[in-house]
C-alpha cells in the first residue's frame, strides 16, 4: 500500500486543511475572529509537516518503515503552509502596514523567532530538487539540511512564545519535536549492519 | 451552543431591557430562543430603555459573537470552550461576599443584593489585550452602589476580586498544566472602582449573563484590557495595599496592576497600537487605531502624575 500510495496524492492530501481553513474564513464557519483561526490553523498544519518530515528517519531507523519518498513532499508542505501562514500575518492580520509589521517581527519574542524559523526553511525548500541535490552533492545538501533541527526547535518555541502562560498543546508539540531530534542521538547500528540494510 | 435558561437567575426580569426593544435593532435570533424564556410578557411594542449617556453609539456585536468567543479560562483555554464548557456551573444559589475595611461586612445571598439596585444597560467597547475588540452591550449597575454599601472605612485603599472557585464545575480549574494560580484574581484603585463607568454586570443584550461571559456577576472597566474584567464574582475585599491580580503574578513584565489600553506601550505578544473588531468584516477586516484609555478620556485625570508607561 506503501508504495503504491503517490506521491502527488500526498501534496493533494496536504492541501486540504489550507482550503478547508480558508474555506471556512470565508464562509464564516470559523468563529468570530476568521483571520486568526486561519492564521492559527496555518501555523499549526506548517509545524505538524515539519515534526511529520522529521518522523521519516526515526521510522526508518527503529519501525524499519521506510517513508523517505515521502519526505521531501513533507517538508515542502511544512514551507508552503509556513509562508502562507506569513502572508495570512502581513497581508490578513496586518493589512499590508509594513511599519507596524516591521515593529512587530523586530520587537515581539515570537515574531522574531517565527521569522527566525521561516528564514531557515527557505534555503531548505529551494533546494529540495534532485537538481540541487546534485549541485551541491550529497554530503554538503545533507549538512544543508541539518538547518531542520533548528527550524523544528525555533517552530515549537515560537508556538510556546505565542501564547499566554503555558497551556499544554504547544508543550506536547515541543515534546515531540526534542524527543524526535533525540532519537538522532541514538547510538548508531555498526556501520556494516546499516549498509547491509540500505542496500 | 446551550444557553442556560434564565429563570435559573437572580436577575428581575421586570429591570431588563425587553428583547423585543433589541430584536427590533440586531439580529439575535439564535441565541433569543434560548434565552428568552421569561420574557414572555413583554411586549413587543414595549420602547428601548433610554440609552445611557456613558453608552457609546457604535454598533453592539452580535450576541453569538460575545457569547461564543470568549478568554474564560476557568473553563478551558480555547475562545469556544467557554461556550461549551461554562453550562455545568451552578450559579444560583450564589453568595457574594464583602469584606475588608468596611463597616458593614457581610455574605449577600445574590439576589438579596441585587433588590436594591436599578439597572441600567451600558454599551461599552470591550478591548482585549489579545488585540482585539467587541462593543458590548451590558446590564449592570455602577460598582460605586455596591461598595457605598458596605461603607468602606478611611483606611481603604484597593479593591480586591476573587472569582469562584469550584473544580467540580469550572473544568478548566482541573486542567493541567496550571494556567492560573486559581482562584482568578483581580483588583482596582478605590478611585477606579468609584468611578462611574466601572460597572458590575449581572446581563447583556437585556438577559441575564450566559454563564461564559461571568455570570452572575463580573466586573466591566472598560478603559482596561479585558482581562481586568473579573468574571462569576465570590468575593470583594477592601484593603489598604495593592492586591495581587492573576495575571501580573504569571508575568508581571507582561501584565501590569493597571492594564489601561494604551496604544503606546507595548506588549511582548500582541500590538497594543491597533485592534480588529471582532464580528465585522471576515477574513478581510480592517485594524482600527486602538484610542487611549480605550477611548475612555474622562478617565485620564484619574491618572495625572502618574508615568502610564511604568505603571502599565
Ligand atoms: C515571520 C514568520 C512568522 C510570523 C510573523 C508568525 C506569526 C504568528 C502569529 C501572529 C501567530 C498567532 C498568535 C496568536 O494566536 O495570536 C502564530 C502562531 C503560530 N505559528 Fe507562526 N509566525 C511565523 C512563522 C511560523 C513558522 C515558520 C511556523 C512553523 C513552522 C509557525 C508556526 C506557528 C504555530 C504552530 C502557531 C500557533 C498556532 C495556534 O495558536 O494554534 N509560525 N504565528
Amino acid at each position: 500500500m506503501r508504495r503504491n500510495f503517490p506521491v502527488w496524492a500526498v501534496y493533494g492530501l496536504g492541501f486540504v486543511p489550507a482550503v478547508a481553513a480558508f474555506g471556512a474564513g470565508l464562509s464564516g464557519l470559523s468563529g468570530p475572529d476568521p483571520i486568526r483561526a486561519l492564521e492559527q490553523s496555518l501555523g499549526l498544519w506548517a509545524l505538524r509537516f515539519l515534526l511529520a518530515a522529521l518522523c521519516v528517519t526515526p521510522l526508518r531507523r527503529f519501525a524499519g518503515v521506510n517513508l523517505l519518498r515521502y519526505r521531501r513532499a513533507l517538508g515542502l508542505l511544512s514551507f508552503y503552509y509556513a509562508a502562507l501562514h506569513f502572508l495570512a500575518f502581513i497581508g490578513l492580520d496586518h493589512n499590508f502596514d509594513w511599519a507596524e509589521i516591521g515593529r512587530e517581527i523586530v520587537k515581539k519574542p515570537y515574531a522574531f523567532i517565527g521569522m527566525a524559523c521561516l528564514l531557515l526553511l527557505i534555503p531548505l525548500a529551494a533546494t529540495s530538487s534532485n537538481g540541487m541535490i546534485k549541485r551541491l552533492g550529497a554530503k554538503n545538501w545533507t549538512r544543508l539540511h541539518r538547518l531542520v533541527y533548528p527550524a523544528a526547535l525555533l517552530a515549537v518555541a515560537h508556538f510556546i512564545f505565542a501564547v499566554k502562560s503555558w497551556p499544554l498543546e504547544p508543550l506536547l508539540y515541543a515534546g515531540a519535536a526534542v524527543s524526535l531530534l533525540a532519537l538522532r542521538l541514538a547510538p548508531k547500528k555498526s556501520r556494516s549492519l546499516e549498509q547491509a540494510g540500505n542496500a | 451552543m446551550l444557553i442556560r435558561v434564565s429563570t435559573d437567575r437572580p436577575v428581575a426580569s421586570s429591570e431588563i431591557t425587553p428583547r423585543a426593544a433589541w430584536l427590533n435593532r440586531r439580529d439575535v435570533l439564535g441565541a433569543g430562543a434560548a434565552l428568552g424564556l421569561g420574557f414572555a410578557g413583554v411586549s413587543a411594542t414595549a420602547a428601548p430603555t433610554p440609552r445611557s449617556p456613558l453608552s457609546t453609539d457604535e454598533k453592539p456585536n452580535r450576541l453569538s459573537d460575545i457569547t461564543g468567543y470568549n478568554n474564560f479560562y476557568e473553563f478551558g483555554v480555547g475562545k469556544s470552550d467557554p461556550a461549551a464548557n461554562a453550562g455545568r456551573l451552578k450559579t444560583r444559589p450564589w453568595t457574594l461576599r464583602i469584606d475588608g475595611l468596611v463597616d458593614k461586612p457581610a455574605d449577600y445571598a445574590l439576589e438579596d443584593f441585587l433588590k436594591p439596585l436599578t439597572l441600567e444597560e451600558r454599551i461599552y467597547r470591550m478591548r482585549c489585550v489579545e488585540g482585539w475588540s467587541m462593543v458590548i452591550p451590558w446590564l449592570g449597575f455602577p460598582l460605586a452602589d455596591a461598595i457605598s454599601r458596605a461603607q468602606p472605612q478611611s483606611a481603604a485603599k484597593y479593591v480586591a476580586f476573587e472569582t469562584l472557585y469550584r473544580p467540580d464545575e469550572m473544568s478548566g480549574q482541573r486542567g493541567f498544566p496550571r494556567i492560573i494560580p486559581w482562584p482568578y484574581r483581580e483588583g482596582l484603585r478605590l478611585d477606579e472602582a468609584m468611578h462611574p463607568l466601572t460597572i458590575l454586570a449581572t446581563g447583556l443584550y437585556g438577559e441575564p449573563l450566559p454563564n461564559q461571559n461571568g455570570a452572575p456577576l463580573r466586573l466591566v472597566v472598560p478603559w482596561k484590557y479585558g482581562f481586568k474584567g473579573i468574571k462569576s464574582i465570590v468575593r470583594l475585599t477592601l484593603v489598604a495595599e495593592q492586591p495581587p491580580t492573576s495575571w501580573s503574578m504569571i508575568g508581571p513584565d507582561e501584565y501590569g496592576f493597571f492594564a489601561n489600553v494604551n496604544p503606546n506601550v507595548d506588549h511582548p505578544r500582541w500590538s497594543q497600537a491597533t485592534e480588529r473588531r471582532i464580528g465585522e468584516g471576515g477574513l478581510f477586516a480592517k485594524r482600527l487605531k486602538t484610542q487611549m484609555f480605550n477611548g475612555y478620556d474622562s478617565v485620564a485625570s484619574l491618572y495625572s502624575g502618574l508615568d502610564l508607561r511604568a505603571n502599565y
